[in-house]
């Protein structure tokens, strides 16, 4: 009997107790608030080294944790999309500014203008123009800058004053009797320039300097015959005619640092990265012949590609305000400085700039000058289909496959083809406001 | 009688049924939804709004048909094809003949060595022969260069590339075919040869009455396969020369590929896989005959 009585007395002691952890257990989770979690992708390199850089901004924000996922960058813009379609997108993403139109179509790209004005970290004044302008889609901004790339030229100094050239000019005039005056002095198997025929951007460039449109109508149709475009194709076309520079693919070239370092051309059009690359790879004894210089124009200092990367936050996340805060902390002039150290890529802020750690590397400074002059890319998801249907065509005009007027005339037929479906949408009201390039 | 029959129906039905189902849901369905998809221009603009996707009929079809890049790309794969699936089968069927030689030894050896490749991934197959083929520092260019020939740049000229492919991939390919092919040999009966032997039939002879007639049908079979996979190239190029230089070695599974998972025009893509398949039906058929007549 005794036994009995203890053990159901004690059953009900046991009752008691879980009842009162029952009904405590809603308070308990109250207190011990769950920390937000953000899953911000980021590619290659810049993923290795934001890792580090988020640590800080989980101490200055307790109530938030950042996972760091890295994606490789030849399967980032297939990831996102299979993302965007399993509905498993992160909430911070680096995307290339090239892609920001694309997203933005798929409407899967929260917009920051409220954000921004209620920010005393991120204004549009304290970033490049033109760079800040490419993640402006309509009139509504879907991302922040985070690092930038954009076209100089790098170029042997020692071969151009040998040729009697001083100093890079900024007419194309003016630049090509300098490429002239060193392929006199060089002599053949030597060219002043290396434009490879299977890369875009070079022509795409100079189409930009002459002031084309590249597109018509809303980006809804191709504007390659235009006289501007023409102008730039011409000049470009008359280098390779007047074997200033050889009709030479990226993979006819086997490495490039190499033919630079013999005297094989002169001069390259090229990006950041190479910076580094160009300090690594070249012989120390030509350490001081080359340099970087800004982009000549048609009649003076020439424009170039507004390119990069940003930080957007996507619609479908839940904890979009963290997200913000998270872009916020990565945009704060420090921050930028800080992530340009750890991976050399070159800040988006003008302020930023003026940091000695800039201002004391010569081969940096070109890139500075020429982030005030750059123009952004027509902003339409096709954009890319485009700018490999141009290189097709350059690449046959350049060989003599093609005379250029039938090459440009294939080229806008192409395009419109390409955005058709563009066209359509157009008018049928189905493109809104906010997303139509302007 | 006609009641066992019809449980026997049953019985046989209930042990098809899950393969059946597994065919259904991931063959069948896929196929059917692929084929409709290809009357649609299912695009990027799509993904985001379902309701933008419009039906167009053939129009893919017959943009498809009409684009420069399509027939570009028919007539690299079928350069491939027909270059290539008969120099695949009779290296394999060279290879067979010498490993199954009888005075060769260390047989197995030189079976495993042949077979090596196949089971290689063709990523880091690609990175050698890349070397191989370098303009400067290659294997390829470093012999013609001893024979005073001028250097090829094999993967860069429009000419050379494709050629350049071919050989990789009967290299990295000729040993599946290889192993069947000994098989066949070896399920030849040796009286066969013993009495054609007695009969006074030379070696050639031998070979030309004994072994070919009986290796028919794997040599059907494996220049089917062989047809069959060739039409389907898309790994070689895509991790040697990207379908360059200048589009010389875009293969039709390759522009598929592009249009679908780089430009997401899935209509275009679908209608292209279409076409494919159109094709290779056609290649198969053709050839099925032309062996039906031969051994009439």
């Amino acid at each position: 009997m005794i036994s009995r009585r203890r053990t159901s007395a004690a059953a009900v002691r046991l009752g008691y107790a879980l009842a009162l952890i029952a009904a405590l257990l809603p308070l308990l989770s109250c207190v011990r608030d769950q920390p937000v979690r953000l899953r911000f992708w980021a590619m290659g390199r810049e993923g290795e080294v934001v890792a580090e850089m988020v640590r800080d901004f989980e101490r200055e924000n307790p109530g938030i944790e950042v996972e760091v996922q890295q994606i490789p960058w030849s399967a980032a813009h297939e990831k996102l999309l299979t993302a965007y379609v399993g509905r498993s997108t992160p909430d911070v993403s680096q995307l290339g500014n090239t892609w920001i139109a694309e997203f933005t179509a798929l409407h899967a790209l929260e917009p920051l203008d409220h954000w921004i004005a209620a920010s005393k970290d991120v204004r549009d004044s304290a970033f490049f123009r033109g760079i800040w302008d490419t993640n402006v889609i309509g009139s509504v901004t879907r991302g922040v800058p985070w690092y930038v790339d954009t076209r100089v030229l790098f170029y042997r100094r020692d071969l151009l004053q040998r040729a009697g050239v001083k100093e890079m000019p900024v007419t194309w005039s003016a630049w090509r009797s300098a490429m002239e005056s060193v392929r006199r002095m060089l002599g053949p198997g030597h060219y002043a320039i290396f434009l490879p025929t299977n890369e875009w951007p070079q022509p795409m460039i100079l189409g930009l300097q002459s002031g084309a449109d590249l597109l018509s109508d809303g980006g809804t149709r191709g504007d390659f015959e235009s006289p501007r475009f023409r102008r730039a194709f011409d000049f470009y076309l008359s280098l390779f005619r007047d074997q200033l520079a050889p009709p030479f693919s990226n993979n006819q070239v086997a490495n490039m640092y190499q033919e630079f370092a013999r005297g094989t051309f002169t001069m390259v059009i090229t990006g950041p990265w190479n910076i580094g690359e160009f300090r690594r790879r070249l012989p120390p004894e030509l350490a001081a012949s080359w340099t970087t210089a800004a982009l000549p124009g048609p009649d003076g200092p020439g424009v170039s590609m507004a390119g990069g990367s940003s930080l957007v936050v996507f619609r479908s996340s839940r904890h979009r305000d963290a997200a913000w805060r998270l872009v916020e902390f990565l945009s704060r002039p420090e921050q930028q400085l800080r992530f340009y150290r750890l991976s050399g890529d070159l800040p988006a802020r003008v302020e930023c700039w003026r940091d000695t750690a800039l201002t004391r590397d010569p081969e940096a400074q070109a890139f500075g000058e020429q982030l005030q002059r750059t123009v952004s890319w027509p902003k339409v998801p096709e954009f890319e289909e485009i700018a490999i249907r141009l290189q097709d065509q350059v690449e046959r005009a350049v060989r003599g496959v093609t005379p250029p007027d039938s090459a440009l005339a294939a080229l806008d037929r192409d395009v419109d083809r390409i955005l058709e479906k563009r066209r359509w949408m157009r008018a049928h009201g189905l493109v809104s406001e906010h997303e139509e390039a302007p | 009688m006609s009641g066992a029959g019809e449980r026997q129906d049953r019985a046989a039905w209930m042990f098809l049924a899950p393969a059946l189902a597994l065919i259904g849901v991931f063959f069948v369905l896929p196929v059917i939804a692929g084929f409709l998809l290809s009357f649609t221009d299912f695009d990027i603009y799509s993904i985001g709004d379902p309701r933008v996707a419009r039906l167009i009929g053939a129009a893919n079809y017959r943009d498809v048909l009409t684009d420069a890049e399509f027939w570009n790309a028919l007539r690299n794969t079928l350069v491939y094809v027909l270059l290539g699936a008969p120099l695949a089968v009779l290296a394999s069927f060279g290879a067979a003949l010498l490993v199954n030689a009888p005075r060769l030894r260390a047989r197995g050896v030189f079976r495993v060595v042949f077979f090596t490749p196949v089971v290689t991934t063709l990523v880091a197959v690609a990175i050698v022969w890349r070397y191989l083929y370098h303009p400067r520092y290659g294997l390829f260019d470093w012999t013609l260069a001893h024979f005073g020939l001028p250097a090829v740049d094999w993967l860069g000229d429009p000419h050379w590339a494709m050629p350049a492919i071919i050989v990789l991939a009967v290299w990295k390919n000729f040993g599946y075919n290889m192993l069947i092919f000994v098989a066949a040999l070896q399920a030849i009966p040796a009286e066969l040869n013993e009495a054609a032997e007695l009969d006074g039939a030379g070696a050639w002879q031998r070979f030309r009455y004994v072994t070919v007639p009986a290796l028919r049908p794997a040599m059907l079979f494996v220049t089917v396969m062989t047809v069959l996979a060739n039409f389907q190239l898309f790994a070689e190029p895509y991790v040697m020369t990207q379908g360059g230089p200048l589009h010389s070695t875009v293969s039709l599974v390759m522009l598929m590929y592009e249009q679908g998972f780089r430009w997401w025009r899935m209509g275009r893509a679908a209608a292209i896989a279409f076409l494919l398949f159109v094709l290779m039906l056609a290649a198969t058929r053709i050839q099925l005959r032309l062996q039906r007549e031969r051994a009439r």
